[in-house]
């Protein structure tokens, strides 16, 4: 299970950084996507995985008694999710701005900031 | 009363923020309460700073959840002098965009987010959790998205869309570092990870997470080879966020690297090592790539990239003199770096242009302007006694007893590489016979303004010109400030102790 999990996170890091390096805006943005998933992905694995076990003490007891499963990372998902929801959205504005004003989709052509003025 | 006052800027910024939201089109009162905001920010923040000075690190942990279980916010020496910085420089761009702003920009919230991205600063600067310091961070490129896409126009949008995709990578790399480290250690207060990650075993484990950090801030701190996107975006937005941008939002890169470095990944010669070639080649690359540039703001923005190899070269040597002057010149850098941009705003408003080789003859027309816009560019030389040069002593004299020979030779070659690209700009753009450029009739010309709107244009400049000149004339006490940041960071146990309550 855990090495199917970590196959599938490094699957999705390495096809969002190649979206990323392609030249369509659009690519663009489907990379930044998976890579945020992945990252997500990552967050939740690294808390180790555990079946069927809630942090929640048992009404009878003091402290935990068995293994169970770290908050904290599902916290942290939590945040990043929403946060990296916000980014997308904006990117996704952003990139239909720019394309409506340059008139382009090709990465290559965005070039009016390398001019010499 | 006191127990809370870190916090008090974070509370006054977001304050500022959303009072201004609700005064969506009152374009005047969004002016006036920014400015007045802003000078009771520096307030507080000299209020912060004084009771930092005097009483050591403060810590307050939110909901009163004990370290490390609850996110603790740190006020360090560090902390406190990079918010009276940060305070001090919103105060001079606040006033400076309400003079050089379009209205059409104002109209859609332009204020209301600025204040917003100086929260994050202020957020970043005073964290001592690493997920909180990420959410800052996320609040910081946010409202920094807003502001270099704020009014649309094409090189903007082109910028932005550069500026953006590589500082998501970076958060998302930034984010890949923490699962790791989390992953590691169980932990995320960064005082707790401090003597956490001390004790693990695998060292290349840590290496790799340490190298993980270093790519996710390197990145927004622009430092070599990851700073492609600060030469092609921060030349497009208004002056005021360029100046705002050029002067805080690499140097929180800086701080968290200098934080991480000095905390979390102490003494591990292969990431010193790392941190040494990136500063030397970082100084060359920038000062090199400046010298080409047409325009003063890509001129500048080189520069910016330049000189944070300074800082880095200092963190690389790690010892107490080199980090002192790593802390130095981030103090002098962003004074003047802010200021840069608000002069080339400040010349482009004289001229209409900001292409060096149509500009000239500003001295001859403007010789009071001149003489001030003098001071900002000769401090950022560094020609003693101006504020650039007292920092370089401490980096220099680290580096011969350190023995890295070409870290000092990279340090001079920078030094002298800007002298010539300053001298040359000089030279360029007030020296030389003015060509006459076509008159464009609907442009605010700095000759056709009331003289309240020409103050605003000035007092900015004229109000980090002093405190750059006091850090020039007065470098002892910078010195002496920086020194106790230096120790406090390389002697890091005091800051643990004061987060995880080991006093008392």
């Amino acid at each position: 299970m855990e090495i199917l999990i970590a196959i599938m996170i490094g699957f999705l890091y390495a096809s969002g950084i190649y979206m990323m390096l392609r030249r369509s805006l659009v690519k663009l943005i489907i990379g930044i996507i998976l890579l945020g998933n992945g990252a997500n992905l990552l967050i939740f694995f690294l808390g180790r995985i555990t079946k069927g076990a809630p942090p929640i003490i048992p009404g009878d007891a003091k402290v935990f008694t068995e293994a169970f499963a770290d908050p904290v990372p599902q916290a942290l998902i939590l945040t990043a999710i929403v946060i990296s929801f916000g980014l997308q959205s904006f990117a996704i504005v952003l990139v239909k701005r720019a394309h409506t004003v340059v008139r382009t989709d090709d990465l290559d052509e965005m070039n009016a900031t390398d001019e010499d003025s | 009363m006191t127990q809370q006052l870190i916090l008090y800027p974070l509370f006054l910024q977001i304050g500022i923020g959303i009072i201004l939201l609700f005064a969506w089109s009152k374009i005047k009162f969004q002016k006036i309460f920014s400015i007045l905001g802003s000078v009771v920010s520096v307030g507080l923040s000299c209020w912060l700073f004084y009771y930092i000075w005097n009483y050591g690190t403060q810590t307050i942990q939110s909901g009163n959840w004990a370290a490390p279980f609850g996110i603790t916010f740190v006020a360090d020496t560090l902390a406190a002098t990079l918010v009276l910085l940060t305070s001090i420089a919103g105060l001079a761009v606040s006033i400076f965009s309400a003079g050089s702003v379009l209205k059409d920009r104002l109209r859609f919230g332009y204020f209301p987010i600025f204040h917003f991205l100086l929260l994050g600063l202020n957020g970043a600067f005073l964290t001592g959790d690493i997920f909180n310091l990420y959410v800052w961070f996320e609040i910081i490129i946010i409202s920094s998205f807003v502001l270099i896409t704020i009014g649309g126009e094409k090189a903007q949008l082109e910028g932005a869309v550069k500026y953006f995709t590589l500082n998501i990578l970076a958060s998302m790399i930034f984010l890949t570092a923490i699962a790791v480290l989390y992953g590691l250690t169980g932990s995320l207060n960064m005082a707790d990870l401090a003597g956490k990650i001390a004790a693990i075993e695998n060292r290349g484990l840590v290496e790799i997470t340490g190298i993980l950090f270093l790519i996710g801030f390197g990145i927004k701190a622009g430092v070599f080879p990851l700073y492609f996107w600060l030469p092609a975006s921060y030349h497009t937005p208004p002056f005021a966020v360029s100046a705002i941008f050029g002067g805080l939002l690499t140097k929180v890169g800086v701080y968290a690297l200098i934080r991480v470095f000095t905390l979390i990944f102490t003494s591990d010669a292969f990431l010193d090592n790392i941190l040494m070639v990136i500063a030397i080649l970082t100084l060359v690359s920038g000062g090199i790539g400046a010298l080409v540039q047409n325009n003063m703001r890509k001129v500048f923005s080189y520069l910016i990239i330049c000189h944070i190899g300074y800082m880095i070269a200092g963190l690389g040597m790690f010892t107490e003199v080199a980090i002192a002057g790593a802390v130095f010149y981030l103090i002098h850098d962003i004074i003047v770096k802010t200021n840069l941009f608000m002069l080339s705003g400040l010349v482009y408003r004289l001229k209409g242009t900001n292409s060096m080789r149509d500009l000239g003859g500003i001295y001859a027309k403007w010789p009071k302007i001149s003489l001030l816009l003098f001071i900002p560019l000769f401090s950022l030389v560094g020609i003693p006694p101006l504020s650039g040069f007292w920092p370089k002593i401490n980096l220099i004299k680290a580096g011969f007893s350190g023995g890295s020979y070409i870290t000092v030779g990279a340090i001079i070659f920078a030094s002298f590489i800007t002298l010539v690209i300053i001298a040359r700009l000089w030279a360029e753009v007030f020296w030389k016979e003015g060509k006459e450029l076509p008159f464009r009739p609907n442009f605010g010309y700095f000759t056709k303004m009331k003289t309240y709107k020409r103050l605003q244009f000035i007092v900015p400049v004229a109000l980090l010109s002093i405190v750059s000149l006091y850090i020039g004339f007065g470098a002892e006490h910078i010195q002496e400030l920086s020194a106790r940041i230096a120790d406090e960071l390389v002697n890091n146990q005091g800051y643990i102790d004061s987060v995880l309550n080991l006093k008392k």
